[in-house]
């Protein structure tokens, strides 16, 4: 028995001893959005470079944020949302990478060169931008489907067959949208407002959540779905009657972000990833890949048929994209108050 | 320097479990129980001072306007919690006891083949079964399409997205853990006992009640816990079958530790169920100290 | 135990006495196994389906299952849950078995009760508490070991439900058995050999397959544990579902379930020749 635990013992250190060793040759860990990179784009890197990528995968900024917050997670390169950027800078988890020094830096869109969340591109590039208004089964619902409206306050159509995000700010920020508030209002009778909105609308709510949007979608389980742009590709490809809405009052909008957090071990494998992500080319792979525009000048030269034509990557003319901010905490009080009110 | 050794050499058989638990359990409770009286950073986290606001916030909570007013949200949500957990126990029960009881009265080899087979889907991934359930359950499910195919029903009948579905969803993940603690305390029943009784002119329902339930009451009590605890604490099935419409503990202390980022209110709301954990397990063990029987441990 | 079997199996039992059957127990019993397999029956017939769909079928094809293959992601993960469900059942069974034999047999521990507080804690803390908890405590104290962070975690809450049923199994089991033994001149080390670890290996059994179920399955610990590399099949799925179920997943599924149908079919009948 002894002798057992003991070589169990010796065979767990092995174990983890050769976890470690295997450290040894040139590596970078990746650590980003569930099935949103792109394996070609990975593969193309690793026959570039001669660099071993490993990929995990996260779900939400907040997971991402506690893992970084309790230190050793061993990744190099990590992909936050903008409004988060903001936040892991304050808590000092990312390392600068003052991107303008670096090779391809001149192929940065403009708007990404002087975003609000890091102005000069100093801890991040652009990975990918996209919206999170939201999907809809254009048989069973005729109308014009570019307004909130019809999300908030369904038309008997679509009454009991409506998916919301489970999120608590995509979720409000539509409201806001809608009702002409501001992001991360501090003001309680605005938020109010939202909570009265969202109580009406949740009475015709089949479902909050943020899986298996695309399976509730084509199974016509739902026929309207809060969802990702790139994501309502994907839905069409499977049923041609799924449009995405680009709301005339404001679409909501988000763009995730390449950053390299503190402690990375293999920081020069990081920026050569960087660097290779600059390039037009390699940008596309990932467009054309997870089905939302980049950040990177050119680029659109290289996408596919389907991405070129996709009208959930070419908006309307006139369309309203309206990047959400990173809260204050009195914002984000009042956030959460609101979502628990409205699922107590 | 003796004295250690002697410890050591008498508690060596608890040693293992008592440390790696104490280590690794106990100290991050601990951690979690501190967590609740401090205050929580905005962006996650704690920060250093002492107050009772988490434990206020269960009852009395501010409002939109930032008045100090009494809430029953909170309270509700446990109290749905606790129901449908205690639904979840009772069902399981009334499905898990038959079967165990019919598994240990079959042979050895047939017993152990049948618990095989219970063991099995369980090597299946969790979401992944409990998805397949979306499947059987949605309005275009297998149960509505087959009862509509056959006429029975024109409109489909809502069964996902329910409460219902949320007892469900946690029987079919919980159940085993039932039936294998009473299987394990039925299978040494001795038959003869039966016999004995039915020898005696008792009814076959009779032998079941004075005979074999006392005999699997350990095992019940066992089933009982380890279906009961994880079901309050519950989220994957709360999420996916109950549509997130409204929430339950497990949600709630999620939210709080993600975009709620409330450490401190998820910390004590943490110590909330341990402390519906802990009182369910005094009233068992009161139960049962007066009832003169043994304890679970 | 077993020689009342072979006893019962001779004896002709008149029907209406007969104990072991109680009306409708047995068609209970196969109702309940087939709300048990549906799931998995709908499961891997759609891993055969020809479409994406994981949910309206198509045409029959096999094409998912090499797509699995193919795919690395799912080999690591799956790698992964395996090392650390293996390692963690092991350590948890032996841990709750000697705690189990301690608590129960040896008359020299005091605070029985106390220590048996300690062994099932894990099971009354919600698992996002002890995600975060852990990860928390993890990184106070520098902790990384890759997937050993995991196998600690997994270990630790594993061992309650290791321990239940080997505890209950002890609690029936006649002391008598084992006193007689040494009233023979049996030493104790043989009394556990050759008495009690045999009559306990049900429990033994059960204890471990409950563990084993519970590390393969765990989602939320581990993906707060885990560093990078680390990825558990759990992790990757739920990953999935976020797009929705493909058949590929399925495909993955049917495979561990006949892996675990192969394990099981060995271990019962390799137990059977014993």
């Amino acid at each position: 028995m002894k002798k057992f635990i003991k070589f169990l013992g010796a065979s767990a250190i092995t174990l983890s001893l050769g976890m470690t060793s295997a450290l040894a040759a040139e590596e970078l860990f990746i650590y980003n959005w569930t099935d949103y990179t792109s394996p070609d784009l990975i593969k193309k890197f690793e026959k570039e470079t001669g660099i071993s990528v490993t990929l995990d995968t996260f779900d939400s900024n907040e997971t991402l944020l506690a893992k970084l917050k309790s230190g050793a997670t061993g990744y190099d390169i990590v992909v936050p949302s903008h409004n988060f950027v903001e936040i892991f800078i304050k808590e000092g988890l990312l390392q600068e990478i003052n991107a303008s020094k670096l090779a391809g830096y001149e192929n940065i869109a403009d708007d990404f060169k002087n975003s609000f969340w890091d102005t000069g591109n100093k801890y991040t590039i652009p990975w990918m931008q996209g919206a999170t208004s939201f999907t809809i089964d254009t048989d069973v619902y005729k109308g014009d489907i570019h307004t909130f409206d019809i999300l908030l306050n369904p038309p008997k159509e679509l009454q009991g067959k409506v998916g919301m995000f489970k999120s608590a700010s995509d979720v409000i920020s539509i409201a806001q949208i809608a009702l002409g508030i501001p992001f991360c209002s501090e003001d309680p009778a605005e938020m109010t407002k939202v909570l009265e909105l969202l109580k009406q609308q949740k009475t015709h709510v089949k479902i909050y959540s943020s899986d298996g949007i695309l399976e509730r979608l084509t199974s016509g389980d739902v026929a309207v779905h809060q969802n990702w742009s790139g994501y309502s590709i994907r839905a069409r490809e499977k049923k041609a009657s799924l449009a995405y809405s680009f709301p005339k009052e404001g679409v909501p909008s988000f763009a995730d972000n390449i950053a390299v957090p503190k402690g990375a071990k293999n920081y020069d494998n990081a920026i050569k990833f960087i660097e290779f992500m600059m390039q037009p080319e390699n940008a596309a792979l990932q467009s054309n890949f997870a089905g939302y525009a980049n950040g990177i000048k050119g680029s659109d030269k290289f996408f596919n048929d389907a991405m070129k034509n996709s009208p959930e990557v070419n908006p309307p003319a006139g369309t309203k994209f309206k990047f959400v901010e990173a809260c204050s905490e009195k914002a984000i009080k009042l956030e959460t108050k609101v979502w628990e009110t409205l699922l107590q | 320097m003796k004295l250690i050794k002697d410890i050591l050499n008498r508690y060596k058989g608890v040693l293992p479990a008592s440390l790696s638990i104490g280590i690794f359990m106990l100290i991050p409770i601990l951690i979690i129980v501190v967590y609740s009286f401090m205050i929580p950073n905005p962006n996650g986290g704690v920060r250093t001072g002492f107050s009772l606001a988490s434990y206020q916030k269960l009852f009395y909570d501010y409002d939109l306007f930032d008045n100090l007013v009494f809430n029953a949200g909170y309270l509700k949500i446990i109290f749905r919690s606790l129901w449908i957990s205690i639904i979840s126990v009772v069902a399981s029960l009334l499905v898990g006891f038959p079967v165990a009881y019919y598994i240990a009265m079959q042979n050895t080899e047939r017993r152990n083949l049948l618990i095989l087979l219970i063991t099995i889907p369980f090597w299946t991934n969790l979401l992944i079964r409990t998805y397949s359930w979306i499947l059987v359950l949605r309005d275009t499910g297998l149960i509505n399409s087959t009862l509509m195919s056959l006429g029975i029903i024109d409109e489909p009948i809502t069964l996902l997205y329910t409460e219902g579905a949320i007892v469900l969803g946690l029987v079919y993940t919980y159940v085993p853990f039932m039936i294998l603690p009473i299987y394990a305390s039925l299978e040494r029943l001795d038959i003869r006992l039966i016999e004995a009784c039915r020898d005696l002119y008792s009814t076959k329902w009779d032998a079941l009640r004075y005979v074999v339930f006392p005999l699997a009451k350990p095992g019940i009590i066992a089933g009982s816990i380890l279906v009961f605890i994880p079901s309050i604490g519950a989220f994957i099935a709360p999420e996916l079958l109950g549509g997130g419409k409204n929430l339950m503990l497990g949600s709630l202390v999620q939210l709080q530790f993600s975009s709620g980022r409330n450490w401190p209110f998820g910390s004590a709301l943490a110590v909330v169920i341990m402390s519906v954990v802990l009182i369910a397990l005094l009233i068992q063990a009161y139960n049962a100290r007066k009832n003169g029987s043994e304890i679970v441990h | 135990m077993s020689n009342i079997n072979t006893l019962d199996k001779d004896i002709k039992v008149p029907k209406h006495r007969d104990i072991r059957s109680l009306p409708g127990f047995s068609w209970f019993s196969l109702g309940f196994f087939i709300y048990l397999y549906l799931p998995l029956f709908i499961l891997v017939i759609f891993s055969f389906n020809s479409s994406i769909s994981a949910t309206v079928w198509e045409s029959f094809s096999v094409a998912w299952y090499f797509k699995a293959f193919a795919n690395d992601d799912i080999q690591r993960a799956a790698k992964n849950s395996m090392i650390i469900a293996v390692f963690a059942t092991l350590f948890a069974t032996i841990f709750a078995t000697m705690a189990a034999l301690a608590i129960g047999r040896s008359k020299k521990i005091k605070y029985k009760s106390v220590f048996t507080g300690v062994i099932i804690l894990p099971l009354m803390i919600p698992e996002i508490v002890t995600a975060v908890a852990t990860l928390t405590f993890f990184s106070a104290i520098g902790l990384s070991l890759g997937l050993g962070n995991i196998i600690i975690a997994h270990t630790v809450f594993c061992i309650p439900f290791a321990y239940m049923p080997i505890r209950a199994r002890l609690q029936g089991m006649d002391e008598g058995l084992e006193v007689a033994a040494q009233d023979l001149y049996a030493n104790k080390s043989d009394t556990l050999r050759l008495i009690t670890l045999p009559l306990l290996a049900p429990g033994i059994f059960s204890g471990a397959m409950l563990a084993f179920i519970i590390s393969i399955d765990d989602f939320i610990i581990t993906l707060m544990v885990a560093e990078a590399g680390a990825n558990t099949l759990p992790i990757y799925i739920y990953g999935i579902v976020r797009k929705g179920i493909t058949p590929e997943i399925n495909a993955v599924s049917t495979i561990l379930l006949i892996i675990s149908i192969i394990f099981v079919t060995l271990s019962y009948w390799i137990g059977k020749k014993r």
